[in-house]
């Protein structure tokens, strides 16, 4: 590949000149997470077009699903606190998750500043999960809100993790005229749950 | 009304007449309107009845684009220009207002821009430890010196696997390889997942902004895209409507596409991880679904740690839309079980930008758009009368290195005001590259047309002080900048090019303007 060689001789031949010495990062501090990020965490999710729930508000998320997405025919499940409609072992390919109602999955951590929650594929099982499902809802353990994203990104799965997403409330798009779509592509609506 | 819970104070209105009475768009469980996404802070709706959607430069083959002939029939698109307008001045407000809620906003930027600058003046280290982690990892790692050679690579990753079929998430790599042409001429199917890029697919036009594709379209435009394309119906121009119609159609092309392909928005070399921002998740659609997925990464999309990617995410998303993030922040770092994942490493001119004394910074553009934005001869003349993958101020510094003939005329789009610079991210200067390109245009004795270019810039921008003024009077920071804007317009500048900057003058921008129009006017 002399592709290769070529492009990385013209790089290092027209590098600029000059000392430009890699910054040191400060820790920026997010207002109002020295108290509790839960509550920054919900405003910032909520303003992204997510919703926010407390697991003590409801006597189980599946009783939540059932009311507040009544037509759901299939849920499929990737944590144990909520029944699977779809059995995992019959799940080939990606595309088998295309008539999927209500995705349930686990979070790794949220983050207070943006409203953001992460995952990687050991949350998804199967990454197509989170897009193909019209709905999604995720259990959030409260304990595991950093403050900001510098804080999430010390996280050890973006070193292990193939894949790992943040989520800041549900598909969006307002590319006809700035009127805001949710479920442009992927999911119509994200719903954290918060537990622990 | 309250336009937007979030602002105490109405958002300033540049043109009452484009203002809607509602918002149709998503609202929280209260019922108040969500301004996410790209959506607007206040509904901005052009009237009927319709208005043809006017377009973009036509095509003079290698000679110079004539932007101003197609900012002409944009202006004279009243409706289209006024939404237009109002449209990207919301994106710049929204900014702000995120921008400021940050104590570390300056700072942040401050620290992008040095990190860029690091990562572009160690760039072949860099990209050689981005490969190494890539290999590592199990991606295949291919390297292209031009979009040509971009194109052939995922033509034969295609042929060789059989591939018939490929969706795709927004680039502008691919679209400044001409990538969608290409596969066309080779038999391949290319689907584009992100509404507004699909729309532009559907139309055959290239994206007129770098987030927000079809901006320059009203709802009209689309329902008749859509009815001649997709077969919908030409008199529902209900934009949700719209929006389900393009999903459902998309949504088969997804499930039976044979491969899938993203852009790259940074590269960290340590883990050689790709990430991508979107909003629809169509990203993640496309990676995740068929069992390839090609990323398509510009050399200049490294940075080193995970640390600085969190830098370049807290001012991305905010600088373009004004939220905290996108709705998607992808990570790409390792093929999925079953499944390739390769990388095309692009060169396609930068490493020659890079050598260029006084505009290799360019390099650092994080392409969020603000620059458009902010501009008053963009938001006025639309995307795509600059005919190049590139538009606004970013652009007219970019084009000319991918073809110093064709967009030479491009660096006279601008009045030099320095908003552009002023609200970048990673503190490019931008105004003045643009300053420096028409140099090297009169230094390469293209001087007749440049003057003749410039004239007309001056005739087309300056005869609408109204509007301009409309423009420039709440932006505070392009105010502070007007001695820029004066040197700029100071035609002496190629009569006498020993000259020096002059002394900042201390009358407001009308006052130059009450002197200076006669001897504008009656120059050649």
């Amino acid at each position: 590949m002399s592709g290769r060689e070529d492009i990385l001789a013209r790089v290092h031949r027209n590098r600029p000149a000059g000392d430009y010495a890699l910054p040191l990062i400060p820790h920026f501090d997010i207002p109002g997470t020295e108290q509790g990020r839960l509550e920054t965490f919900s405003r910032a999710l909520e303003a992204m077009g997510g919703r926010f729930r407390r697991s003590s508000e409801m006597s189980s998320p599946l009783a939540w699903i059932r009311e507040n997405i009544p037509n759901a025919r299939i849920i499929c499940s990737a944590v144990p606190e909520v029944p699977s409609d779809r059995e995992w072992s019959a799940v080939r390919k990606p595309q088998d998750l295309a008539d999927v109602d209500v995705a349930v999955v686990r979070a790794v951590l949220g983050v207070a500043e943006s409203g953001s929650v992460l995952f990687t594929e050991a949350e998804l099982k199967v990454n197509t999960l989170a897009y193909l499902a019209q709905h999604l809802v995720v259990l959030l353990d409260e304990g595991a809100i950093v403050p900001g994203l510098q804080d999430a990104y010390t996280h050890p799965v973006f070193r292990s993790a193939r894949y790992a997403v943040f989520h800041t409330g549900p598909s969006a798009t307002a590319d006809i005229e700035g009127v805001l779509i949710h479920g442009a592509q992927g999911v119509r609506s994200l719903t954290v749950i918060a537990d622990g | 009304m309250s336009l937007d819970p979030t602002i105490t104070q109405p958002a300033p209105v540049l043109h009452p007449e484009v203002i809607g009475d509602r918002f149709e768009g998503a609202k929280d469980a209260e019922g108040r309107p969500l301004v996410h996404a790209e959506g607007t802070s206040k509904p901005i709706r052009a009237r009927t009845p319709h208005e043809p959607q006017p377009r973009g430069a036509r095509d003079r083959g290698n000679r110079p684009v004539d932007q101003i002939e197609a900012a002409e029939r944009f202006i004279a698109a009243t409706e289209h220009e006024k939404a237009h307008d109002e449209r990207l001045w919301d994106m710049r407000l929204r900014r702000d207002k995120a921008a400021h809620a940050l104590p570390e906003w300056e700072d942040m930027r401050a620290l992008a821009s040095q990190i860029k600058e690091h990562a572009l003046a160690n760039l072949d280290t860099y990209l050689g430890q981005f490969e190494a982690a890539a290999k590592a990892n199990g991606v295949v790692v291919h390297w292209a010196a031009d979009a040509a050679e971009h194109n052939r690579i995922v033509h034969q990753l295609l042929k060789d696997r059989g591939a018939k079929s490929l969706i795709k998430s927004k680039s502008m790599l691919t679209d400044e390889c001409g990538f969608r042409a290409y596969m066309a001429g080779v038999g391949i199917e290319v689907i584009e997942t992100d509404l507004g890029e699909r729309i532009q697919q559907l139309d055959h036009e290239e994206p007129a902004h770098v987030i927000g594709p079809a901006i320059h379209k009203t709802r009209e435009d689309v329902a008749e895209v859509f009815a001649r394309t997709l077969g919908s119906d030409p008199t529902d121009t209900d934009i949700p409507h719209l929006a389900s119609v393009q999903r459902e159609a998309t949504r088969p092309l997804i499930l039976k596409a044979d491969a899938g392909m993203t852009g790259c928005n940074f590269a960290v070399a340590e883990t050689g991880t790709v990430v991508v921002c979107t909003n629809e998740g169509n990203a993640d659609l496309s990676a995740n679904t068929p069992p390839l997925h090609i990323a398509s990464i510009g050399i200049e999309k490294i940075i080193p740690r995970f640390e600085h990617l969190a830098v370049f995410l807290r001012l991305l998303a905010r600088n373009a839309i004004g939220t905290p993030m996108t709705q998607y922040t992808s990570h790409f770092r390792a093929p999925r079980a079953g499944a390739e994942l390769h990388y095309v490493i692009v060169d396609n001119g930068r490493s020659e930008r890079l050598g260029l004394k006084e505009f290799w910074t360019s390099l650092k553009c994080i392409r969020c758009g603000a620059c458009m934005n902010t501009c008053p001869v963009y938001r006025r003349s639309g995307g795509l009368s600059y005919g190049a993958t590139y538009s606004g101020p970013i652009g007219i510094i970019l084009d000319p290195t991918l073809n110093r003939r064709k967009y030479s005329s491009l660096p006279f789009s601008s009045t030099l005001n320095g908003s552009c610079t002023n609200v970048c991210p990673v503190k490019i200067n931008i105004h003045e590259q643009i300053f420096a390109w028409r140099k090297v245009m009169s230094e390469e004795h293209r001087l007749p047309f440049v003057k003749s270019e410039m004239m007309k810039v001056l005739g087309y921008v300056l005869a609408r002080p109204a509007l301009y003024r409309a423009a420039l009077g709440a932006a505070d920071e392009a105010l502070r900048l007007l001695p820029h804007f004066v040197l700029a317009n100071s035609l002496n500048t190629w009569t006498n090019k020993g000259r020096d900057m002059p002394e900042a003058p201390t009358q407001t921008f009308h006052g130059w303007w009450r002197e200076h129009r006669g001897q504008t006017r009656k120059s050649p």
